[in-house]
């Protein structure tokens, strides 16, 4: 079985993988982190969008053995000392969510889509965000969170 | 759902994935960005006994300016090739539809390789390919060859590649002065695949359409050229008084469009003469 050295949230993990295990697998069932949900079985609804390498990936389309040497960020990772990221803060306070499925890729994805644009415009959100799909929300209040979110990290970041 | 079990392999150059792709018989696959295969292997539609992870092999990745024409490796992320100022100085047509793949997540892992490779009708690369004639580079432990777009894509799923090859990357010719680009698209919102595309390449000169180069995306069990608009369109008036519309009519000329839970083919056919419109409109800036 392939040995793989993976960093995820910021812990150094080496563990033995069968090939076929997939990333998203290997995060909630092996490490025991449940933050990112699994919505879908054909790699179209977003959920379960993690960074890698600090890019959004769909962790249901990765093998855990492709993601050996890389560094893994999930939903579970980015609050830090207690304090949630600007982006959580926002989804929460811009009520951008109902069941809350969507959520964790959601916020990964915004937050990719800012590394690339750090003032987007409504319409780039939208697009931006094309891979994550939600159910509930109708989107108006998650494009209003990754606005304010985007305010927020700016501040945050000058 | 979880795939069925595969030995797994992670060559770290060309010379050795080729080797290993030999030795592993008929079943093995290679393993590119797995935007495609995954999902295949975990709807357990597919069954290989070892994949050949080429992710790693850095000779397969990059995009370099050769004067005549653009190569673009074949492990080049769609994300990459958005990105480049090579491909969207002088590849526009492949840069506007690498664009319009899936969404940013997929573009991060999935390949410009891996999306001609798979030979999938519905795919946007293919039908761009197959406009600007590309010439596609294969290799495998006994030598190379070049296989022209046009000779490319076989059949549904099945590109011109023998057991024991890898897509090494496309020669992209540059189109001089006067060429304008257009890749249009109709999908559905919440999923990116073309319910139809066309990809247009046009040659202007004095007010009228010299050459067009047009390929359509989703219309048959591989990319086709619209031949009949090409020939249709040849000294047309490229302005919004009719000549291009009139031309855009042959668009179903010759294909043999799908019929699926998105669109039936009398729709298919009904869209590519309304995109190979709105396309040659674009392409021709008017
Ligand atoms: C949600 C979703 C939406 C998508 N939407 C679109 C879309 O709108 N338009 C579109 O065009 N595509 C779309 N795709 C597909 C995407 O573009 C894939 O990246 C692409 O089809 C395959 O590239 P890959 O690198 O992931 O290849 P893989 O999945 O790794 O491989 C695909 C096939 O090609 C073979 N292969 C790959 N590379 C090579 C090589 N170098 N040599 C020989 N064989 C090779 C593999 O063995 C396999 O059979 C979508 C995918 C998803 C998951
Ligand atoms: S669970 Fe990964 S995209 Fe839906
Ligand atoms: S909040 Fe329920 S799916 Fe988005």
């Amino acid at each position: 079985m392939p040995r793989i050295t993976v960093k995820v949230d910021d812990i150094t993990y080496e563990e033995d993988v069968e090939p076929r295990t997939l990333l998203v697998h290997f995060l909630r069932d092996r490490l025991g982190k449940t933050g990112t949900p699994i919505g879908c079985d054909t790699s179209n609804c977003g959920s379960c969008t993690v960074l890698m390498d600090g890019r959004s990936v769909k962790s249901c389309s990765v093998l855990a053995v492709q993601a050996d040497e890389s560094e893994i960020v999930t939903i579970e990772g980015l609050a830090s000392d207690g304090n949630w990221h600007p982006m959580q803060r926002a989804f929460h306070e811009e009520h951008a969510l109902q069941c809350g499925y969507c959520t964790p890729g959601m916020i990964l994805a915004a937050i990719d889509l800012l590394n690339d644009d750090p003032d987007p415009s409504d319409e780039a959100i939208r697009q931006g965000l094309e891979g994550n799909l939600c159910r509930c929300t109708g989107y108006c209040n998650i494009v209003r969170a990754v606005r304010r979110g985007a305010e927020e990290m700016g501040v945050t970041s000058r | 759902m979880i795939p069925a079990s595969f030995d797994y392999s992670r060559p770290s150059s060309l010379e050795e994935a080729l080797a290993v792709l030999g030795d592993a018989g008929e079943e093995a696959k290679v393993l590119a960005g797995g935007q495609s295969l995954l999902p295949l292997l975990r709807l357990r539609l597919a069954y290989p006994t070892t994949l050949i992870d080429i992710g790693r092999v850095a000779e397969l990745r990059g995009i370099a300016d050769h004067g005549d024409h653009v190569f673009i490796g074949a492990m080049t992320t769609h994300h990459e090739v958005v990105r480049s100022p090579v491909v969207n100085e002088h590849c526009p047509l492949v840069a506007l539809a690498t664009a319009t793949v899936a969404d940013r997540a997929v573009r991060h892992r999935g390949t410009f390789g891996g999306s001609l490779a798979h030979a999938d009708p519905a795919g946007d690369l293919p039908s761009v390919a197959l406009a600007l004639d590309m010439d596609l580079v294969v290799r495998s432990s006994s030598g190379e060859r070049v296989i022209p777009a046009a000779d490319f894509f076989v059949d549904y799923l099945e590109p011109a590649l023998e057991p024991g090859e890898i897509l090494v990357g496309a020669r992209v010719p540059k189109l001089g002065p006067g060429w304008g680009f257009h890749y249009e698209k109709f999908h559905r919102t919440a999923q990116a695949w073309a319910t139809v595309g066309v990809a247009a390449a046009v040659r202007r000169s004095n007010g009228t359409v010299a050459e067009a180069r047009i390929a359509l995306t989703n219309m048959g069990p591989t990319p086709i050229r619209a031949v009949a608009v090409e020939a249709a369109v040849r000294g047309a008036a490229a302005d919004r008084n009719g000549a291009l519309r009139e031309a855009a009519e042959q668009a179903a000329e010759g294909t043999d469009p799908p019929g699926d839970l998105h669109a039936r083919p009398d729709y298919r056919a009904h869209l590519s003469r309304v995109l190979t419109h709105r396309a040659l409109l674009a392409a021709c800036a008017v």
